[in-house]
């Protein structure tokens, strides 16, 4: 892996630590990206890591752009060094797959999917090898996934599984994206998954919605008083899937304000991982659940 | 003191200059689109350059005021009326308690900027009185305005004078036609032909229908042709994709490589097309004054000249304040 340098303007500078997602360079780019911010560079606006790439953002007027790039340079190769271990959040997430609001979305824009017959997790579960529906929730949900990136819109997730890379589940987008996607709908496409924090425009397949907040710009909701969006680049996500009663009473405690979220402090070592994967992500299940 | 909206307008926002420091959690800048015509209505009526104004896009408002207010109307050609009596742009006026203030149809330009002195008052958020729509966030409860509202507006902190005015000059509006955006390439540009780099930049685009305040996409020049590609794993099979990376602000993305979007204020953060370069910080309000259907050539400059033009477009804005401080 060797970082590609660009200016996005005289504003941003943009590195591709490599070009494919990987975990190594996923934890690359958070690796600089938390460097960057502790470095506290006078001039230096915005630090976005991304899945396998950055960004920074900076005033010129502050910091002349070759100085900011050889600083960012010199990060980028000490960051080779360090040992990928990270102290990060693990979180549950409930999700009711094969769900009502996705299901009247992806039949209202049939006609912009690949498979005009199906649905999307048929669609999905075929063109991934795996035995029906039921077995591509198991193979969504076993394992844990890493919050590779935050954004396109407000506190909107990317997320990555951490299987080894012929285990990952992979879809294309939708033909022609949709004009609508529920709120809280899980997404996927390419590698990815994603929780929509908004109602909006979208291409990923659709495969089930969360009854829980990620992003509440009033700041109403318990654990979004502090800051209104949940996710940070780093954190691991666990998806529960959950039956339809049990979807319609954490709406109830969402909206009684007594939901509370699972979330647990975990410290993550890449290397440890890769030595053992189903194994370290059943330890990680054991720190979600207490034991 | 407050404004009361009888008539919304296509799309009207509060803005001030922005809320940066949240784009790594897809919470974009947003502020004005024209930031120097932002700051010049602000000065005309002796705010702070940064106070929240309302941004009036293609068609203006139907305002009434509860008070005296001192009021300047920059950006686009878009003449205000009080109680019908016209009233200049780029200029100071006075407006009395119970008036009404009304827009003639847009002569030139794009977006237009009304401040108030004392500013638009809504409660800040995340360090900003922007609107930012998508995501429902800032401004008058994170949405464009609707007949109805009542806008807050703040205690004057300074009293101008009516019949101050920018000149002409200094205005810093686009030029001509066609409107030339400078673009630095770079990003993913290794990913079309030389060919497809060299059309890019001779082919004059139009702006498409597709323009707001997230980005402006432009149609009308040579899809553009990719070097051949095993796809990375994770980016997709299109060739126009990549493994979902940021967005810079201004940056140039060409989704099947054919028509090109420039992202602006309100910026989707991050995405998996590819980008042929950027749009320069200097020319950034130009397209927030650009019309559907404008032609526009982008413009090949390297980062000496994006420099030299960003402190071009600043020294503007020190001569409106010189000129208005006397």
């Amino acid at each position: 892996m060797q970082t590609r340098f660009s200016f996005g303007g005289d504003e941003h500078i943009f590195a591709e630590v490599d070009d494919a997602m990987s975990l190594e360079a996923f934890f690359k780019s958070l690796f600089i990206t938390n460097a960057v911010r502790e470095a506290k560079i006078k001039g230096v606006t915005e630090i976005c890591p991304a899945n396998a790439s950055y960004q920074v953002k900076f005033d010129p007027d502050l910091i002349k752009p070759d100085d900011l790039l050889t600083e960012l340079k010199r990060m980028d190769s000490a960051a080779e060094k360090s040992e990928p271990v990270i102290a990060t959040r693990i979180i549950e997430i409930p999700v009711l797959y094969n769900d009502p609001w996705t299901h009247e979305t992806l039949m209202r824009f049939r006609e912009r999917h690949q498979d005009p017959n199906g649905t999307d997790l048929e669609y999905a579960a075929r063109i991934n090898h795996l035995d029906g529906v039921d077995s591509f929730i198991e193979a969504h949900s076993s394992a844990p996934w890493f919050v590779s990136m935050v954004g396109f819109v407000a506190g909107l997730p990317f997320l990555y599984q951490m299987v080894e890379r012929q285990r990952q589940l992979q879809a294309p987008k939708y033909l022609r994206p949709r004009t609508d996607t529920p709120k809280l709908t899980i997404g996927h496409g390419g590698c990815f998954s994603c929780i929509y924090s908004v109602r909006g425009a979208g291409g990923y397949q659709m495969f089930g919605i969360t009854p829980m907040p990620i992003y509440d710009p009033n700041q109403q909701i318990s654990y979004l008083r502090d800051f209104m969006c949940l996710f940070k680049p780093g954190d691991i996500v666990k998806w529960k899937p959950i039956d339809r009663a049990a979807y319609d009473a954490a709406v109830a405690d969402v909206d009684a304000g007594r939901f509370a979220p699972i979330i647990r402090d975990v410290s993550f070592s890449l290397t440890e991982f890769n030595r053992d994967v189903d194994g370290y992500n059943h330890k990680l299940e054991g720190v979600l659940h207490g034991h | 003191m407050a404004i009361k909206v009888l008539k919304p307008g296509l799309s009207t926002t509060v803005q001030d200059l922005g809320r940066p420091g949240y784009y790594n959690i897809g919470i974009p800048l947003s502020g004005g689109m024209d930031r120097h015509a932002l700051a010049a209505a602000n000065l005309l009526v002796g705010n702070a350059e940064g106070a929240a104004v309302l941004e009036a896009v293609f068609m203006g408002p139907e305002l009434e005021f509860t008070d005296d207010a001192m009021v300047a109307v920059t950006g686009a050609e878009l003449p205000p009326k009080l109680d019908g009596a016209p009233q200049v742009t780029w200029s100071s006026f006075k407006v009395k308690r119970g008036q009404k203030l009304s827009f003639e149809f847009l002569k030139k330009g794009a977006r237009a900027y009304i401040a108030v002195a004392g500013g638009i008052d809504v409660p800040v958020v995340l360090g900003s009185r922007s609107t930012y729509a998508l995501g429902a966030l800032g401004g008058f409860k994170g949405r464009k305005l609707e007949a109805g509202d009542e806008l807050p507006v703040g205690a004057a902190a300074t009293s101008v004078r009516e019949g101050r005015t920018v000149a002409e000059a200094l205005r810093g509006l686009p030029p001509g036609m066609p409107t030339e955006l400078r673009v630095m390439p770079g990003l993913y540009w290794h990913r079309i032909t030389d060919a497809a780099g060299i059309g890019f930049f001779a082919d004059t685009w139009k702006v498409a229908p597709e323009a707001d305040r997230i980005g402006y996409r432009f149609k009308g020049g040579k899809p553009l042709e990719f070097v051949p590609r095993e796809p990375p794993f994770g980016a997709g099979s299109d060739p126009s994709n990549i493994t979902d990376a940021c967005y810079p602000y201004g940056s140039i993305q060409v989704p099947g490589g054919t028509e090109p979007i420039v992202l602006h204020r309100d910026a989707v953060s991050g995405g998996g097309y590819f980008m042929v370069g950027t749009v320069i910080s200097a020319d950034m309000d130009l397209i927030g004054q650009l019309q559907p259907n404008t032609p526009v050539k982008f413009v090949k400059v390297d980062m000496d000249t994006a420099l030299a033009a960003r402190k071009a477009r600043a020294e503007l804005l020190t001569k409106v304040r010189g000129s208005l401080a006397a």
